[in-house]
């Protein structure tokens, strides 16, 4: 406890793990998705942006203080959902910044800090079809993305409700929505806040429409490297200063309502409380 | 610095419990469903057996396994065909074989992937364009096996004119000479040699081909690596999960190499070039 204290203190005397190799290499490396819109997606410059994106700066700008370190470079290394856990297990980036569900198997490698958005699973179907809820799918076919909680969620409530649904797996939210359109599939199911953005891209907008009750239950965290407390601690601290002055519902709504995808999602009484419990005092 | 990670081999253990061959029972994460079954734990691995991945992974290896092998019958024939095609008189047949063998060779994989999967159906007539979609079982699988196949039959077919055209052109007059058909020629003479001369750079292609049906994940096909990338998220074991896939590839591989030698030893014509490699 005395070193993980020091550590956000500024005493650099007793810093260890991530905040000693960001002192040590005089640069911090942030792993950011470049295709989770609106959470950490590319600009035309080639430069991250997002509300995830905007909340790890956050942090960043508080290891800068933290370490006395105004000129901290900050490198930034493009991930994808394959690559995220061994980059940062192996030391390759420091923080990863995108639209990972915090559940308990994952965290058996990496730590996440508090959760910054709430979302679950819904369905995107071609508007008239006549598909209300995952039960109308029965003998017909859905996309799934590969290894994604949407998948899990999708098959177990199908196999313990009897349903024949034909998957047809996907590589990524893109390949989805393709075989949604050439109507290879009946339904995509992902995050629901994904078939949002998915929608707000596609050709036609009115010809799309989500659907359905959540199907799953994903809260989306920060990760940065286990077994390190100090690191955690800073992450959370900054996350529960951003929510308790409220800043943090600014940020949400400068990313969601509307956006800048025009994704036009409020925040939802769930996240909205999340972000009261979550404010922890001093 | 020092790598944070746990280290969990038992996970590749995971199986369904004997008692339960339907696959009924299974935990959940989330915590919003109650469990189906209840049985998931009866496990004995120390593993948090959340899914039988034990089984993806043999269902994984045994689709990368029928995959190519049903994309070599196609490289195969066809490619012979084409080879063939490419050391004939008629103009008109080697360049369909020479364009065949241009596009093939020189589109990458994952495009063909592409095209074969989401392009060609839509460029068929609806009827047909729907039932390739939706009536016809295991779309995805079909697909990567005619195109793989399609694919491989491009570089065997260079590989069969190679070969051809490596026997002295003594050895065509000879047979015409003695009476033989061009056909005839081919089929005693040409190509009961030329195979054999081959043997060597088929053994890397028929390799390739199930290094190459890994290319197949992209369109939904789920073989030995797709299974891993599906271990790997749903674990986030992701070393032990990749490194199972590399052993189980080096293996097959490996049997590969082993029984194409032992072909090329038993078919091996003394005095030919085949008689020098080992």
């Amino acid at each position: 406890m005395r070193r993980s204290f020091a550590a956000t203190e500024g005493t650099a005397a007793e810093l260890y793990g991530t905040l000693k190799k960001i002192k040590d290499n005089g640069q911090i490396v942030m792993g950011h998705r470049e295709n989770s819109v609106p959470f950490a997606y590319m600009q035309s410059d080639g430069k991250p942006i997002g509300y995830t994106v905007d909340l790890c700066n956050k942090i960043i700008d508080r290891i800068k203080k933290t370490l006395n370190m105004p000129n901290l470079k900050v490198k930034l290394v493009p991930v994808t959902s394959q690559t995220r856990i061994p980059l940062l297990a192996n030391g390759t980036i420091d923080i990863e910044c995108g639209s990972t569900t915090n559940n308990l198997t994952r965290s058996k490698q990496i730590s996440y800090l508090h959760v910054t958005f709430i979302t679950g699973t819904k369905l995107a179907v071609r508007k008239g079809s006549g598909i209300k809820e995952i039960e109308d799918l029965n003998g017909k076919a859905i996309g799934l993305s590969l290894g994604t909680t949407n998948e899990k969620a999708v098959k177990r409530i199908a196999k313990q409700k009897g349903l024949k649904i034909k998957y047809h797996m996907v590589k990524d939210h893109p390949q989805g929505w393709l075989a949604l359109e050439t109507d290879r599939v009946d339904a995509y199911a992902t995050d629901h806040s994904l078939l949002y953005g998915l929608i707000s891209k596609s050709k036609d907008k009115s010809k799309w429409e989500v659907v359905g009750r959540f199907l799953s239950y994903d809260p989306y965290g920060i990760m940065v490297r286990r077994d390190d407390s100090a690191m955690q601690l800073l992450g959370n601290t900054v996350l529960s200063d951003l929510m308790r002055s409220g800043e943090m519902q600014q940020i949400y709504d400068k990313w969601f309502d509307p956006g800048p995808t025009n994704i036009n999602m409020p925040i939802s009484s769930n996240l909205k409380v999340a972000f009261e419990v979550q404010a922890l005092p001093y | 610095m020092e790598m944070k990670y746990n280290w969990d081999w038992s996970v590749l253990l995971c199986r369904l419990p004997e008692d339960d061959p339907t696959g009924t029972s299974e935990t959940t994460f989330g915590g919003t469903t109650a469990t189906a079954g209840g049985a998931a734990q009866t496990f004995d691995t120390g593993a948090d057996c959340a899914q039988p991945y034990l089984d993806w992974i043999v269902s994984g290896l045994g689709w990368t396994v029928v995959v190519a092998c049903c994309a070599w019958v196609i490289t195969i024939s066809l490619g012979s065909v084409i080879g063939v095609s490419r050391t004939v008189n008629q103009p008109m047949v080697r360049a369909i074989a020479t364009t065949y063998v241009e596009i093939f060779r020189n589109i990458p994989l994952l495009v063909q992937m592409f095209i074969w999967f989401f392009v060609v159906p839509e460029l068929l007539p609806e009827d047909a364009g729907r039932w390739v979609k939706r009536e016809l079982p295991l779309p995805e699988y079909w697909t990567a096996i005619v195109c793989l196949g399609m694919y491989h039959a491009s570089r065997t077919a260079e590989q069969v004119r190679a070969g051809i055209e490596s026997i002295p052109l003594g050895q065509t007059h000879a047979g015409l000479a003695t009476g033989l058909t061009r056909v005839q020629v081919y089929r005693y003479i040409l190509l009961p040699v030329s195979y054999r001369i081959i043997i060597p750079p088929l053994t890397s292609d028929f390799m390739g081909i199930f290094k190459n049906s890994s290319v197949a994940l992209t369109i939904g096909v789920m073989e030995l690596t797709a299974q891993s990338r599906q271990i790997a998220e749903y674990t986030f074991n992701i070393f032990e999960a990749f490194t199972v896939a590399t052993v189980l590839y080096m293996m097959v591989t490996l049997i590969v190499v082993t029984v194409m030698r032992v072909v090329e030893a038993k078919v091996r014509i003394p005095g030919t070039i085949a008689m020098g490699g080992g």
